[in-house]
């Protein structure tokens, strides 16, 4: 049993390093871009601070469309825009692809959402004193919602965890595809144990990680 | 210093339009402590909030320090904001700022460099008596407290003017005290003028020279409070005036 493992172990170390290169690739861009896709949704939504009703009757039809796709189909659906971006449809890099895509619009409702939990008092006083729309988005609004937003990159990252290993299945890479190898092709059940202790693991360390971030930045309580 | 003249205001709600504030007219002087007392939905924090245009009125006028704001585009409007403070019942502290950054907080609006900031900061933190307190974070004070904390903020752009929408409805009758005992130093010590919303008649006679009585978006009387013979007329003046409760049993209460 324990041959089975150790003649696997640096393929899982592999593996392992390539799921977390997808990971460290897609979050940070989900962050990057849903940060403002979020803050737009939130200031124009109706009653919100910008009057772009159109505006945002099109963006968030937009959100919802790519948020009904099944990660799977997704991936697939894509594989030509894919090809058109990295050059190919396999591989971990091009397997993000289809991770940033999703993850975008979801982190971008997570924003909406925090946002939407600030404090209007808060930004009526900022207003009181004659703050532009720019310093209340960055001044109150993301101070005021920072730990929700360190708490929406821990699930996000979590989540993306997951569909990692969904990439793994149309050649992603990862660990994932690494399970499907070892686990069910070759009825290695120890090794598929082993594979689920480590990711196991991995989402405890990152909770762990995430909860205490959170911590820190929140002053509220 | 403050003229409001006419200043009515709806609003759209689902069970029909809402007349907050209907033809209004004010006038406080400067270095007046002036109360708008009514009871809950008569309109006077609406009408405190058409001063820094917080709400901008359907109709009328307001015209402060010799300016009509009501046609000041939006980029204006906000500097003229500046010199304007204004404190809240629920305190609207940044939580996530302790109480020097929270201060801080305006003279960064008004991009005042970091090196101006910090005397002033001090300087608004001592009036208040809170100097000690210059790192804590809102959720470590007490109710009073953070009245204080946010009317250093309000001074911290030096402003002329003071509104004060419900400042003590949320904290107990002791706390009250300081907290108009601080608002009436800042007049007289700074000579900023004060506009104060409130449904306590005992706010009213604490501290303000001059008070008018709202109900149902009218302002239905106004007192000089200086005066030695105050006679309301109106039934609701002489309610708030007699300052007692009286349990009602009715439906619907009455003033007599």
């Amino acid at each position: 049993m324990l041959s089975n493992i150790s003649s696997a172990w640096p393929e899982l170390i592999q593996a392992l390093l390539e799921t977390l290169y997808m990971l460290v690739l897609t979050i940070p861009i989900a962050v990057a871009i849903g940060t403002p896709l979020g803050t737009v949704l939130f200031l124009t939504r109706p009653n919100s601070f910008l009057k772009w009703p159109r505006f945002y009757v099109i963006l968030n039809g937009f959100v919802n469309l790519i948020r009904s796709f099944p990660f799977l189909i997704l991936m697939i659906a894509i594989i030509p825009f894919t090809r058109m971006v990295v050059g190919t449809a396999l591989g971990t890099t091009a397997a993000t692809v289809p991770m940033i895509i999703n993850a975008v619009p979801y982190f971008a409702r997570f924003i909406e959402q925090i946002l939407l939990d600030v404090n209007r008092g808060v930004v009526e006083a900022a207003e009181s004193m004659g703050a532009n729309k720019f310093q209340i988005v960055w001044k109150v609004l993301y101070t005021e919602a920072r730990s929700g937003i360190a708490n929406a990159i821990t699930i996000v990252t979590v989540s993306f965890l997951s569909y990692s290993t969904v990439a793994g299945l149309v050649g992603g890479g990862g660990i994932g595809d690494f399970a499907i190898r070892y686990g069910y092709y070759r009825y290695q059940t120890d090794v598929m144990f082993v594979t689920i202790v480590i990711m196991v693991l991995f989402v405890q360390a990152f909770q762990f990680a995430g909860n205490y971030v959170v911590r820190k930045l929140d002053k509220r309580l | 210093m403050i003229t409001l003249h006419n200043i009515s205001k709806t609003f759209a709600t689902a069970e029909g339009p809402l007349h907050a504030v209907s033809s209004a007219s004010l006038e406080v002087e400067q270095g007046d402590i002036y109360g708008l007392i009514g009871f809950s939905g008569a309109g006077k924090s609406t009408l405190l909030r058409t001063i820094n245009l917080l709400e901008r009125p359907d109709e009328g006028s307001v015209i402060v320090d010799g300016e009509e704001f009501t046609g000041l585009p939006l980029r204006e409007l906000r500097k003229r904001r500046l010199s304007i403070g204004m404190i809240f019942q629920h305190f609207n502290l940044l939580n996530n700022r302790n109480v020097y950054d929270n201060v801080s907080f305006p003279l960064e609006i008004a991009k005042v460099p970091k090196a101006q900031r910090r005397q002033r900061i001090e300087s608004c933190l001592e009036m208040v008596g809170l100097s000690d307190k210059a790192k804590a974070f809102p959720a470590k004070l007490s109710g009073g407290q953070k009245q204080r904390v946010a009317i250093a903020r309000a001074l911290a752009g030096n402003p002329k003017i003071l509104l004060c929408d419900e400042p003590t409805s949320s904290v107990d009758p002791q706390t009250t005290g300081s907290i108009l005992a601080a608002l009436q130093e800042i007049n007289r010590n700074l000579g900023i003028t004060i506009v104060i919303v409130t449904h306590e008649m005992n706010v009213v006679k604490a501290i303000c020279n001059k008070v008018a009585v709202m109900e149902q978006g009218k302002i239905v009387e106004k007192f000089d409070l200086r005066e030695k013979n105050i006679a309301p007329q109106s039934p609701i003046a002489k309610y708030l005036f007699k300052n007692e409760i009286t349990l009602v049993r009715e439906m619907e209460a009455s003033y007599a």
